[in-house]
């Protein structure tokens, strides 16, 4: 077992030696969201280690202690059932353990699917990001501009993100600043994040979606808000307007580079309003109620 | 010709000619060898019509040994394709047909065969019993399992391969985006060999209930049964919603309905959910026999009872209970919102609190014990802290909050690796060392198998661990490469290199077995490694009817009891022994069954509707036939038995 341990620990050894040359993407966040999953993610594993430790030394003392060849010869291990008090504590223990963390849990949980702590009272930027094989689509309705495969946000300022998709599911993913949410075709479905410190991130599609999900990434720059605001106007001067065959074109499947329009699709091909069953002489009036943000609109649409 | 065209590969590569050359010569090489040998009467006689719970045993085993060589080679494939950033050996298509192939057959065609090849040929002699309840239904469970996975293995050879993962989400899977006919094997194979799963499930429940031996109360039976037990109660609630869902994503994709498609009403999400209703308790499918091997492993190699009986088999109980209760947390991003992440989230973290409950139990009752490292005791040993870090992990993933960054990701991937494989390899692999003198009668080489031990467990944790950092660091799951700048080359070049590892070791294996079968002492007696349980009051190998003498049970470990103090465990004469008599329906069914999912995958609708007619044709037939099976009369028994008499009571 020993030469187990020292290799297990050389292994581990190395692996945070390599880990260590920059801080792993989660765990170095850059906006709120992403902070209070991090300190989560930090909680989660400093209790578990308490667990992982215990459940080591305990296992390194009974086979170290009991192993046959320290032992007489006519040793007779006894037979015993259990014992009460044992078995309290090994129930209660991991009980405690596990209401800490549901109480941890559930209060990340509504915090990150909130409106960023901190913004409550400002207004948010609504960016529509939807999905098509393998590109993403950014429309900022407001600033009536849209963008393919980059993304640019403002800091401090709350972002909701609307996803939707024209393909299978996908999943929206920037992970410093915040956790992931499936992009679907018949649904919205809502995505509070915000920035903190201006700078380039990464973002994906982490969710698998054929052929080109690999490259499925896109490009996060966050900046101060003037110098958004100056994007926002340089675009609108600049670029082309997004048309009705244009979008078309853009849905093919394929990989397109980064690209610019002022205009968004959303105004000739509106994004689904909530569960789209389809058939909507039968399904009027159903509602569904059980989404806590009214990120699902019940009403229905035309939309295919 | 177009007819024929449906039949070729949609992208075919050199190796995928060269599988072809290689299962063509291999049909050959078997073909010609049985009719040089003239083995063709043997195969049908004492294999393919067999209906003996034990032989059929064996016959999973093959199965899925073979099995697990076919995932692990496609799981090296998939390490070779990630070990450098930007890497061609495979392409992206090809990737994604190799990672779902090694899901699914790794799952549903090397996990469940293992854990019933032990299940089979294990709990009849654990309990006391002659067969499993219905010899002749069990013998169907196979045959069906054994089609379905040849029949998902010839797809990419004919027709190309599954492509959209084991999970197989819709609409990614339905014809719009998966024009292959590789979605259509996916459900027709795992259709197939669900059902037999399911026979299975309703065949193992009533075993237990009603034939263990005279004495035997439920919380008499050994753990491993118990398991057994409860994780045929979960097949019989989980595999229906499985047959159910296949049944129509099949329609989707066949017959134009639009249940999971984006268009017309279909609803994306319903596939994941139902999909996972399914999924999640075929985790505890898995793990809990596994939990059964465990326990009868470590008791026996630390020559003590099982700490806390009680408590295991209620924790087993509640595991199998919850395991129908978490499986939102597959898909927490899907926008269900926090109330219901929130309910999920407990239920999934208290899960952790029975499976802590046997760990504890497990090293308590190592404690005060004479522990011996025997082979079968290294891998349970191994397990312990390789599952504690899988299970601490799956508590972290639980945490909904925190599962939005780990979802999708390396992360995820590294935490199911660190439960499946200490879990449920480890355990079929201690529990085929353990069991494998009483199936073949003779020991597997110690020292060979140490040294796989050391190769598996140690380049587990080499493949394994470092996906728990590139995770982290954003790497998403299924991706078939990755750039340079990402950073994760490193790491996944380590991956790799644990992976070659993992082979060796199971090389070794393979090795052990030739070396054992040559070099292994034949003389081992009927009980070599000092157990407890009743499978080794039997003979070696075991006869037809395992029990001359029907055993009585006073007491959890009546063999033991019987070995140290003495107390009776077989009373009374010998009688003439009723017997099942053996059966090619089910063979002849299932190669039916083979004819009509194949059919149905190349929507060939003639030969479909054919095969159809003949499967209830072979139902209609067993409703009419009169088998009364046969007896085995005294005299031949006294015959066989005469020399293990003498050795049982030499035993006592």
């Amino acid at each position: 077992m020993k030469r187990k341990l020292t290799l297990l620990s050389l292994v581990i050894g190395i692996l945070a030696v390599l880990a260590g040359c920059e801080p792993v993407m989660v765990l170095d966040p850059k906006g709120p969201q992403a902070e209070t999953i991090s300190n989560v993610i930090w909680i989660s594993i400093a209790t578990m280690a308490i667990v992982v430790i215990a459940v080591f030394a305990l296992l390194v003392y009974v086979i170290v202690k009991y192993r046959a060849s320290k032992q007489d010869e006519d040793y007779e291990p006894p037979h015993i059932e259990g014992n009460p008090i044992v078995e309290s504590i090994i129930v209660g223990i991991p009980i405690i353990i596990i209401i800490f963390l549901s109480i941890v849990t559930v209060r990340s949980t509504y915090e990150v699917e909130a409106t960023p702590k901190g913004y409550e009272d400002q207004k948010p930027l609504v960016v529509y990001a939807s999905s098509s094989d393998w590109k993403w689509h950014f429309s900022y309705p407001e600033e009536n501009i849209e963008t393919v495969n980059y993304l640019y946000i403002p800091t401090d300022r709350a972002l909701e993100f609307r996803l939707y998709s024209y393909g299978p599911i996908t999943s929206f993913w920037i992970p410093q600043l915040g956790g992931q949410k499936y992009a679907m075709s018949d649904m919205i479905t809502t995505l509070h994040l915000a920035a903190d410190v201006p700078g380039e991130y990464m973002g994906r599609n982490a969710n698998f979606s054929g052929k080109g999900f690999a490259e499925n990434i896109f490009h996060v720059e966050a900046m101060p808000a003037d110098e958004f605001d100056k994007w926002v106007e340089e675009v609108r001067a600049t670029a082309e307007p997004l048309t009705e065959d244009k979008f078309a074109e853009l849905l093919e499947p394929g990989h397109l580079g980064q690209m610019t329009f002022s205009g968004t699709h959303l105004e000739f091909l509106p994004p689904p309003e909530g569960h789209n069953h389809g058939t909507k002489h039968s399904h009027e009036g159903e509602h569904d109620t059980d989404d806590a943000h009214g990120d699902v609109d019940t009403d229905h649409s035309a939309h295919k | 010709m177009d007819y024929f065209d449906r039949f070729a590969i949609p992208h075919p590569s050199p190796a995928i000619y060269a599988s072809m050359v290689a299962i063509g010569l291999t049909v050959i090489a078997i073909l010609i060898g049985l009719t040089y040998f003239k083995k063709w009467s043997y195969l049908w006689r004492e294999w393919l019509t067999t209906v003996d719970h034990k032989r059929i045993g064996i016959m999973y085993i093959i199965a899925a040994l073979l099995m697990l060589f076919r995932g692990g080679v496609d799981a090296l494939m998939m390490r070779a394709q990630t070990a450098v950033p930007d890497n061609k050996l495979l392409d992206a298509q090809h990737y994604n047909e190799v990672f779902t192939t090694h899901g699914v057959v790794m799952i549903i065609f090397m996990a469940m065969p293992f854990i019933y090849a032990l299940m089979n040929f294990v709990v009849p002699l654990q309990i006391g019993a002659r067969d499993v309840a219905f010899p002749r239904l069990n013998a169907l469970s196979f045959w069906l399992f054994f089609m379905g996975a040849m029949l998902f293995n010839i797809s990419f050879v004919i027709g190309g391969s599954p492509d959209a993962g084991w999970t197989s989400y819709f609409p990614l899977a339905g014809n719009d985006f998966s024009q292959s006919v590789g979605t259509n094997y996916y459900l027709m194979s795992i259709q197939i060999a669900g059902i037999g799963t399911l026979i299975s499930g309703i065949n193992f429940v009533t075993t237990i209930f009603k034939m263990r031996a005279p004495g035997m109360k439920l919380m008499k039976m050994p753990m491993f049964t118990w398991t057994a037990l409860i994780t045929n109660a979960i097949v019989v609630f989980a595999f229906p919603v499985l047959t159910v869902t296949l049944l129509l994503g099949t329609m989707d994709r066949l017959f134009g309905t639009h249940i999971f498609s984006m268009t017309n009403g279909g609803m994306d999400m319903l596939w994941a959910n139902l999909f996972w209703v399914w999924g999640h308790p075929e985790v505890y499918i898995l793990i809990l026999p596994a939990f059964g091997i465990y326990s009868e492993i470590i008791s026996t190699f630390s020559r003590r009872n099982l700490y806390g009986y009680t408590s295991m088999v209620a924790s087993i109980v509640i595991i199998s209970f919850f395991s129908f209760l978490v499986w939102t947390h597959h898909f927490y991003t899907m926008g269900q919102g926090p109330l219901t992440n929130s309910i999920f989230s407990i239920t999934t973290m208290a899960i952790a609190i029975p499976t802590g409950i046997k760990i504890f139990n497990w090293l308590l009752t190592m404690r005060k014990g004479k522990i011996e490292f025997t082979v079968p005791m290294l891998y349970s040993v191994g397990f312990i802290p390789i599952f504690t870090i899988g299970g601490v992990t799956g508590v972290m993933l639980g945490m909904a909050s925190a599962d939005y960054q780990y979802h999708n990701t390396m992360f995820l991937v590294a935490h199911f690796h660190y439960t499946i494989i200490p879990g449920v390899v480890f355990a079929m692999l201690a529990g085929l060392t353990y069991w494998w003198p009483k199936m073949f009668g003779f020991m597997l080489n110690e020292r060979i198998g140490k040294w796989a031990f050391w190769f598996i467990a140690i380049g587990f944790n080499v493949t394994f661990f470092p996906m728990f950092f590139t995770g982290l660091d954003g790497q998403a799951r299924r991706m078939y490469t990755y750039s340079e700048a990402s950073g994760y080359g490193p790491l996944n070049m380590l991956s790799f290199v644990g992976a070659v590892g993992l082979a060796i070791g199971f090389a070794l294996i393979v090795y052990n077995v030739y070396y054992s079968t040559r070099h292994s002492s034949r003389n081992i007696g009927s009980d070599p490694w000092d157990a407890r349980t009743l499978e080794w009051a039997t003979q070696t190998p075991v006869q037809s009817y395992n029990f001359a003498r029907t055993p009585h049970v006073d007491s959890i470990e009546a063999f033991w009891d019987y070995k140290k103090k003495g107390q009776p465990l077989f009373k009374g004469s010998i009688e003439k022994i009723h017997m099942p008599n053996n059966s090619g329906v089910p063979f002849i069914m299932s190669c039916i069954f083979f004819v009509w999912g194949f059919s149905f995958i190349f929507s060939m609708w003639i030969p479909a509707i054919i095969t159809t007619i003949a499967i209830f044709a072979c139902m209609a037939h067993r409703s009419f036939e009169k088998d009364d099976g046969y007896y085995i009369p005294v005299e031949e028994i006294e015959a066989t038995e005469k020399d293990s008499e003498v050795l049982a009571d030499e035993n006592r």
